[in-house]
C-alpha cells in the first residue's frame, strides 16, 4: 500500500502536467536564467512576461489567455535542448520564445523545427540560427549587421584607421561579429593590425592586451559578453591602452560598468534600442517596465517584449493553433512597430531593422547615433 | 623585449595565485594520499565570504591596506571553518574506507558547494569589493609594475614563508610530517592523527582563502563556479611539481602561470589549456612523480 501511494505521489504531477486547459494557449519560453549569461535570460523573461500580462489583461488572444511556461537552460546547450523538448512534448506549447545565446538556440531550434513548432528567438544574432529551418525566426538583427554597423561607425564617425580585434573563440556570436567587422572595415580601407582571441570564462587577458599594445591600434573591437569585457577594459587601462573599445549588444548589462568601473566609460557598443529614445512606444514600454519590476529595461527585455507581442499578433491572425498556421502568419510580419524599431521578418526569417550606437558613461548609456541597414 | 618582460610579470603574478591554491591540494595529498576536489570550491566560498562581509561592513568602496588585511582574515577564517567541517563530516567517516570512496565523496562535496552556491549566492556574477587602489609603482621603458601585482606577490610569498615556517620549525609541523610519513607510527608516538589531519585542512583552506581575496582583487568578478577552472589548473600545478611536495607546488604553479601567459601571447588562447596540460603529460612521462616528487623528500 505504501509503495502504491508513493508511486501515485510520483506519477500524479506528471499527469497533472499533461492536462491542458481549454481556455488557455500554452506558450513556452526557455533562456539562460542562471549561469554566466543569466542577466540576459532574466531580462528577456521579464520583457516576455510584461507583454503577456498586457495581452491577457486586454482580453488575450482569440478570446483565450496566454499561459507562459518558462524554463532555464543554465547557459548549457544540452539543457536548452532538454527544455525545448519538455516544453513541446509535456507542456504542449503552440510556440516557443527565447534563446538569447546563439549557441543555445542552435541546440534547441532543431528540435522545434523537427516537431513543427514555431520558434521565435529573442536575441540570437548568429546568422546560422534561422538557417536551421522554416519554423525558426528571430526579432533581432544578425551578427554581420552588428559588425557592419560598428565598422561603419569606427570608420565614419570615429575616423579610426588601425583596429585590433579581440574575440571570444568559444562563442559563435563573438566570432560572427568579429568576422563581419573585419570584412567591412577592410572594405572601407581600414587596417586590422591584430586579431587575437580569448575564451569565455577567462579572467586574465593581460597576455593578449600586451600583444595588442605593441601594435598601437586606434581602437579595439571586443564583441564579447559583459563579464569578460568588463575585466578586459580594466586590464587594458591598467596596461596603459588608451584606444577606444568597441563591442556589440553582448555588452548591454548593468554589470558591465560594475565590473569594468571607470575603465569602461567612454567606450562604444551597438545595440537594439536605447532608453534615451523619445519614441512614444519606447517611453511607454520603459514606464510600464519600471512600474512592474522597478528597474530600467535593457535591450533584451525590449526584445523579449517585442517577441512576445509579435508572436501573439501572429497567433491572433492564424486561422487555427497548428504550428503551420502560426508559422505562416509569423513569416508575414511586416513593419511591426516594436520597442526595438520597425520590425519586418524577411525571407530568411531574420528581422530587418536599424541599430543604435551607445556610449557607456557610468550607469548611463548615452545614445550616439542610429545606423540603418 | 619590453613585451616579453611584461609577459613575465603577468605570468608570475598569475602563477603565484595558482601556487596558493596548489598548496592546499598538495598538503592534503601529502598527509592523506587523497585529492581534495572540494578545495577549489572552498576557495570560491572564501571569495563570497569576503564579498558579503565587505558589503555588510560597508567597506566595499574603501580600498586600502586595512581592507585588504581584514578581508584576508575574514576569508581565511571562513575557509578554515569550511575546510574543517568538510573534513569532519565528509572525509573522516571514510578514513578507513577504500581510497576510491573518499575520492568520489570529494567530487560530491565539490558539486554540492558549486551548485549549492548557485542557490545561495545566485548564479549571476558578483562584483568583488575594491580591496586596493590600483596604481603604477614604477615603470621602466613601458614595463609597468602595478600595485596589484606587487600585492599579489608579497601576500603570496608571506603566506608561503609562513607555511614553510609552520612545517619545518614548529612542533605541529613536525607532527604533520610524522603523520604524513606514517600515521600508525606517529600515533604510537603520542600524536593524534585525526587532529593533525584536521589541522592540515585548516591550513590548506586558509591558503585558498588568501588566494580567493587576491583573485577577487585582481579580477573583480566572482561567481559560484569560479573555482572550477582555477582549481583544475592549481591541481595540475601540484602534480607537475610533485604532488605532496610543498616547494614543488610553488614551482609547478609558476611554470603553469608563465607558460599560459606566453602561449596566449605568442600562439593563441585556443592552445593555452592544451599546452598547459601538454606540459604536464611530458613532465610526467620523464618524471612520473613530478619535478620534485622523490620518495626521499619529506611529504606534508
Amino acid at each position: 500500500m505504501k509503495r502504491l501511494l508513493l508511486s501515485l505521489v510520483l506519477v500524479l504531477p506528471l499527469l497533472a502536467g499533461c492536462t491542458k486547459k481549454d481556455n488557455e494557449i500554452a506558450i513556452g519560453e526557455y533562456d539562460s536564467m542562471t549561469g554566466s549569461e543569466a542577466t540576459f535570460g532574466l531580462s528577456s523573461n521579464k520583457g516576455v512576461r510584461l507583454a503577456i500580462d498586457e495581452i491577457n489583461a486586454a482580453g488575450g488572444v482569440k478570446g483565450k489567455k496566454l499561459a507562459l511556461t518558462a524554463m532555464d537552460d543554465q547557459g548549457k546547450n544540452e539543457e536548452a535542448a532538454a527544455a525545448v523538448t519538455r516544453l513541446i512534448t509535456q507542456n504542449k506549447v503552440v510556440a516557443i520564445l527565447g534563446g538569447v545565446a546563439s549557441g543555445r538556440s542552435k541546440a534547441a531550434a532543431p528540435i522545434a523545427q523537427s516537431k513543427g513548432v514555431p520558434f521565435l528567438s529573442t536575441g540570437s544574432t548568429n546568422p546560422d540560427v534561422t538557417k536551421i529551418g522554416n519554423f525558426v525566426f528571430r526579432v533581432c538583427f544578425i551578427d554581420p549587421f552588428q559588425g557592419f554597423v560598428m565598422a561603419k561607425f569606427a570608420n565614419e564617425n570615429l575616423k579610426l584607421k588601425k583596429v585590433a580585434i579581440l574575440r571570444d573563440v568559444k562563442n559563435d556570436y563573438s566570432v560572427g561579429l568579429a568576422d563581419a567587422f573585419v570584412q567591412e572595415f577592410k572594405k572601407r580601407g581600414g587596417e586590422i593590425v591584430d586579431d587575437l582571441s580569448y575564451q569565455s570564462g577567462d579572467i586574465d587577458f593581460k597576455a593578449q592586451l600586451t600583444q595588442i599594445r605593441s601594435k598601437n591600434p586606434d581602437g579595439i573591437y571586443i564583441p564579447g559578453y559583459y563579464t569578460e569585457v568588463g575585466l578586459i577594459a580594466q586590464q587594458a587601462r591598467q596596461l596603459g591602452i588608451k584606444a577606444p573599445l568597441m563591442g556589440g549588444d553582448g555588452w548591454d548589462s548593468d554589470k558591465l560598468s560594475e565590473i569594468g568601473k571607470d575603465a569602461i566609460n567612454g567606450n562604444y557598443y551597438s545595440n537594439h534600442y536605447t532608453t534615451e529614445s523619445t519614441d512614444p512606444a519606447v517611453t511607454e514600454f520603459i514606464k510600464k517596465f519600471k512600474a512592474k519590476y522597478n528597474e530600467t529595461p535593457d535591450a533584451l527585455a525590449a526584445l523579449g517584449y517585442d517577441a512576445a507581442k509579435i508572436l501573439a499578433a501572429a497567433i491572433e491572425r492564424a486561422h487555427d493553433l497548428s504550428g503551420n498556421a502560426i508559422r505562416d502568419e509569423l513569416a508575414k510580419t511586416k513593419d511591426f512597430a516594436g520597442v526595438t524599431g520597425k520590425i519586418t521578418l524577411n525571407e530568411n526569417r531574420d528581422a530587418v531593422k536599424s541599430a543604435v550606437i551607445i556610449q557607456v558613461d557610468g550607469k548611463n548609456r548615452k545614445y550616439v547615433t542610429t545606423i540603418s541597414p | 623585449m619590453q613585451d616579453f618582460v611584461q609577459h613575465l610579470i603577468n605570468g608570475i603574478s598569475l602563477g603565484s595565485i595558482y601556487a596558493l591554491i596548489a598548496l592546499g591540494y598538495t598538503m592534503v595529498y601529502g598527509i592523506l594520499k587523497m585529492i581534495n576536489f572540494a578545495h577549489s570550491d572552498v576557495y570560491m566560498v572564501g571569495a563570497f565570504a569576503a564579498y558579503y562581509v565587505a558589503r555588510w561592513m560597508g567597506i566595499d568602496a574603501q580600498p586600502g591596506i586595512g581592507t585588504l588585511i581584514l578581508l584576508l582574515v575574514v576569508s581565511m577564517v571562513f575557509c578554515s571553518i569550511l575546510g574543517l567541517l568538510i573534513e569532519r563530516l565528509a572525509y573522516r567517516p571514510l578514513r578507513n574506507a577504500p581510497k576510491l570512496n573518499i575520492l568520489i565523496t570529494a567530487i560530491g562535496v565539490s558539486l554540492l558547494l558549486e551548485y549549492g552556491g548557485q542557490v545561495v549566492f545566485g548564479a549571476d556574477p558578483k562584483v568583488f569589493p575594491d580591496v586596493m587602489k590600483d596604481f603604477v609603482i614604477f615603470s621602466v621603458g613601458g614595463i609597468e609594475l602595478r600595485s596589484f601585482d606587487v600585492t599579489v606577490l608579497i601576500v603570496s610569498i608571506l603566506a608561503m614563508l609562513g607555511l614553510q615556517f609552520l612545517i619545518y620549525k614548529t612542533k605541529l609541523g613536525k607532527a604533520m610530517r610524522a603523520v604524513s610519513a606514517n600515521p600508525g607510527v606517529a600515533s604510537l608516538m603520542g600524536i593524534n592523527p585525526d587532529r593533525i589531519i584536521a589541522f592540515t585542512f585548516v591550513v590548506g583552506s586558509a591558503l585558498a582563502g588568501v588566494g580567493s581575496v587576491l583573485v577577487g582583487m585582481k579580477y573583480p568578478k566572482i561567481d559560484p563556479l569560479m573555482g572550477m577552472m582555477i582549481g583544475l589548473k592549481a591541481f595540475v600545478a601540484a602534480v607537475l611539481g610533485g604532488i605532496g611536495n610543498v616547494g614543488g607546488a610553488v614551482v609547478g604553479a609558476l611554470i603553469m602561470g608563465l607558460s599560459e601567459e606566453l602561449v596566449v601571447a605568442y600562439l593563441s588562447s585556443t592552445y593555452r589549456d592544451a599546452l598547459a596540460f601538454g606540459i604536464l603529460i611530458v613532465i610526467l612521462i620523464f618524471k612520473p612523480a613530478g619535478i620534485f616528487g622523490k620518495y626521499s623528500v619529506e611529504k606534508v
